[in-house]
């Protein structure tokens, strides 16, 4: 795994529901330095509602997200 | 002057007043900025490296509520929260592991008998029909990729969520400490509300 801060980490969650997608990103995030960028893709239903609150919650930025059967989104680690 | 404004005062006297009107202030101000700095060093404390804190009591031995309850507190955990959770009656039956029957009074056996044996056998809240519901339940679950009750109580653990037994009950249920999974801490309910009252989630399920 790349460590450089700017590298993308990806998590693949597809296949995983409440509430395994947030645990494992943010079992993820710990081990990531700040800046760092993350790439998580799910297709979990409360995905984009729980991702929200989440990011909410610790201050980190969504960059971007794709909505779709499977949605992808990128995060910033504050 | 005719203008009303008084005459320019000489400047040694001047000085002088200035010295006297800052210690003036200084003097006022000290008891003043004492305080804030002790309300400043109140604040800074309770803000600090604490985190925050979720207490859930679990009385349910129902297997939907035993969903709940440990997807809340596995949610609880990504969501940077402590969690504790204190199995009390019921609830009991997610932490255990097996059931034994030596040393027990008849009342105790008989109660262990009638327990389920442990969270993969706990039935409905509701609509349990004879045990027919769980298994539609679980078959459901398992279409929509959620985790199965055991799965979570193993994550909780993993995750560091504090499982604690309450020892009165274990008494009253009859259930001994080798019928429960490793890694469970016992207390009272004292224990219990020494943590909830530090909480800012308390839920009761």
């Amino acid at each position: 795994m790349d460590t450089s801060p700017e590298a993308s980490v990806v998590l693949d969650c597809t296949g995983l529901n409440c509430p395994m997608p947030i645990v494992r990103l943010s079992q993820a995030m710990r081990g990531l330095p700040s800046g760092a960028q993350i790439v998580i893709e799910a297709n979990d239903p409360a995905f984009r509602a729980d991702l929200e609150a989440w990011v909410r919650r610790f201050g980190h930025v969504i960059l971007s997200f794709d909505q779709g059967a499977t949605s992808r989104a990128t995060l910033l680690k504050k | 002057m005719s203008d009303g404004t008084p005459p320019p005062l000489d400047p040694t006297l001047t000085a002088m007043i200035e010295r006297m009107v800052d210690a003036r202030v200084d003097a006022r101000l000290a008891g003043f900025s004492a305080q804030v700095e002790e309300a400043l060093a109140r604040l800074r404390a309770q803000e600090g490296p604490q985190r925050d804190q979720a207490s859930i009591l679990v009385f349910s031995g129902d297997f939907d509520r035993l969903i709940s309850a440990f997807i809340i507190a596995t949610g609880a955990v990504a969501m940077g929260i402590e969690v504790s959770m204190y199995f009390t009656f019921w609830g009991l039956v997610a932490l255990k592991k097996q059931t034994t029957f030596a040393g027990k009074t008849i009342e105790e056996k008989m109660l262990s008998a009638m327990l389920p044996g442990g969270p993969a056998n706990t039935g409905t809240s509701k609509m349990n029909m004879l045990g027919m519901g769980p298994i539609m339940f679980k078959r459901v679950m398992a279409q929509n990729n959620v985790e199965t009750l055991p799965g979570l109580i193993k994550l909780a653990q993993d995750l560091g969520v504090k499982l604690i037994a309450c020892r009165m009950a274990m008494g009253v249920m009859g259930i001994k400490d080798e019928e429960l999974i490793d890694g469970v801490q016992y207390g009272g309910v004292a224990t219990y509300l020494g943590d909830a009252i530090e909480s800012k989630i308390t839920l009761f399920i």
